[in-house]
């Protein structure tokens, strides 16, 4: 690749980490992020405080956290998370009357966007990945640290928390690419963001065909725990095989991706109309 | 060159440019035009800000949808007054160079050197968000320089400026000019664009009313009556022969009764009058002057009569 291009992706990497994880617009995720630490974590340290009340059970734990990683890791803290870097990647810009900076650089708009999109990845990736890995400690840590080192030790534990890595991770790339292109096509992506995450949550409820149009039925395939069904009127379906859902989640983020690339090279600066 | 062929920008349906044909050369040219007159527009036009509706225009054979070679040969000093947050001076320039691709040591001398050039060695340690409006004006145009484009493109770049800092400023957009780049610049301070351009562009609902060096732009409205100062003696006796020209239009003596400020159409003729008076009547002259040879005059003409609409 040509080091000049390699240096002006670094350069939009720089300035975008500083807005990501250091600047106001961050500041939201950082609280999104605290909601499940604070809620392991404060678990975690009762039982290490009072173990009188421990009621630490492997099999129920476990089984307690896939659902509570499902509904608000996944649906909530991952989902808003990916609203919050991705959507400000051009629409924070523009709204703030910064987007022409990017602009006046002889920079093709597709690596700028690829460069923007591996940005937000990137601080995603880490963000909610370090989410993932602290609340799983912390469920097992809760047990005391023997458990959280046997769970460490041993292949089955390790393969659970790599699959759960794994679903946070296609979650960002999925979410992100949704959420790019959303704030690249769209004026106001809250709508649809909501939209979608009115989609997403009534995933259970839609027939088998239907599941299948969601990023969450994907990801959900691959979680590592199954979960009791709880509801009567939960429609089943096949869960996707990794072979599906993984290719599956990457192939819609490329295609989204592309589609945002395809409108950044056509943007005007038009910030009087924003 | 920079080369409009016709291109016209629409915003939905409200005009931005129309039918815009201009050839731009090295040197000093200034947008001269009232606010939403189009000037914006055309210099966004120019660096790929907006695209044409209509029409084509290249920057030294570039077509402004390849930023990744216009932008190289081109530097923009916009209006936004926004940057990205938290960055010091020194750091906006220094990010806009590592955008370009350079290495970090050849953006960092660079970075000094833009900043050394508008004068803000100083704060350039400080956050843009702390500075007075003439210096974010500064920092912008040490971003637009850093890179040493062939061509500047500047907003309204003396807005805000000290007078010191706008003379400082005016000399290295002369220097600029000397070194055979294009800088193309607006500005409502017209005596000072009067003083510094090469060639003017005077803009007005979006439509370019003239251009060329300001001389040739007076020249080229025909019609419009020329203002000219006369100091003499006998300004009684130059009034009653000027009223025998047929090009003369309005007559104002000098409460002093020394001096005449003529309207006429025809600027030749009446200096040749003049000169035969002072042959045939030995008349005394102090002073002979255009009062009017300046861009404010040609640009009130243009926008405040008929000269201003488009053919």
């Amino acid at each position: 690749m040509n080091p000049e291009i390699v240096r002006q992706v670094l350069a939009v990497q720089r300035l975008e980490f500083r807005k990501r994880f250091l600047g106001k617009r961050a500041i939201p995720v950082y609280l999104l992020a605290l909601i499940p630490l604070a809620l392991f974590g404060g678990r975690a340290l009762v039982m290490f405080l009072f173990p009188s009340t421990n009621d630490f059970s492997l099999a129920q734990d476990r089984v307690a956290y896939a659902v509570i990683y499902r509904t608000l890791i996944l649906r909530f803290v991952v989902f808003f998370g990916c609203v919050a870097i991705f959507v400000p990647l051009f629409r924070g810009d523009i709204l703030d009357r910064s987007m022409h900076y990017y602009f006046l650089a002889p920079i093709k708009r597709t690596t700028l966007t690829l460069a923007k999109y591996f940005s937000g990845l990137l601080a995603a990736l880490f963000l909610f990945n370090a989410v993932t890995l602290a609340t799983w400690c912390f469920l097992y840590l809760a047990g005391g640290p023997g458990v959280l080192l046997d769970q460490l030790g041993s292949l089955h534990g390790l393969s659970e928390l790599a699959s759960y890595l794994l679903v946070t991770s296609l979650a960002c790339i999925g979410y992100g690419a949704v959420f790019l292109a959303a704030g690249v096509l769209l004026k106001n992506p809250i709508v649809p963001a909501v939209a979608i995450l009115g989609w997403e949550s009534i995933n259970a409820l839609l027939p088998a065909v239907l599941k299948k149009i969601s990023v969450i039925h994907y990801l959900e395939s691959l979680l590592p725990v199954s979960i009791p069904q709880t509801s009567s009127i939960q429609i089943l379906a096949d869960p996707a095989s990794p072979w599906v859902a993984i290719p599956g989640i990457l192939a819609l983020a490329i295609v989204l991706v592309t589609i945002a690339m395809r409108r950044v090279k056509r943007l005007e600066i038009l910030y009087g109309v924003e | 060159m920079i080369v409009f062929d016709n291109v016209s920008k629409f915003y939905g349906e409200v005009l931005g440019v129309n039918r815009v044909t201009l050839q731009i050369g090295p040197g000093i040219t200034s947008l001269v035009g009232p606010n939403g007159s189009g000037k914006t527009t055309l210099m966004n036009l120019v660096t790929g800000l907006l695209r044409p509706t209509r029409g084509r225009l290249s920057v030294l054979g570039i077509e402004p949808d390849r930023p990744e070679l216009l932008m190289k040969k081109v530097g923009y000093c916009t209006q936004y007054d926004a940057f990205p947050p938290g960055l010091t001076g020194y750091e906006f320039v220094l990010s806009t160079l590592r955008l370009h691709g350079l290495t970090d040591a050849d953006a960092r001398t660079k970075a000094q050197a833009a900043i050394a050039k508008v004068g803000l060695q100083e704060a350039a340690g400080r956050r843009v968000a702390g500075y007075s409006k003439g210096m974010r004006q500064r920092i912008r145009l040490a971003q637009a320089i850093a890179h040493e484009p062939e061509v500047v493109v500047l907003d309204e770049p003396l807005n805000g400026l000290d007078p010191m800092a706008r003379a400082e400023t005016i000399a290295l957009f002369e220097q600029l000019a000397k070194e055979g780049k294009y800088v193309l610049l607006s500005s409502h301070i017209l005596h000072e664009v009067d003083l510094l351009s090469d060639r003017v562009v005077l803009v007005h609902h979006g439509y370019v009313v003239a251009e060329g060096e300001i001389p040739g732009v007076r020249e080229e409205i025909h019609e419009r009556p020329a203002q000219i100062l006369l100091r003499c003696d006998r300004p009684s006796l130059v009034a009653s022969r000027i009223f025998e020209l047929d090009s003369a239009v309005e007559i104002k003596i000098h409460e002093d009764h020394k001096g005449l400020l003529i309207h006429t159409r025809d600027a030749e003729k009446f200096y040749l009058l003049v000169n035969r008076l002072v042959m045939e009547h030995e008349l005394e002259l102090e002073a002979v002057s255009p009062a009017d040879e300046d861009v404010q005059a040609v640009y009130r003409y243009l926008i405040e009569s008929d000269g201003g609409q488009p053919s």
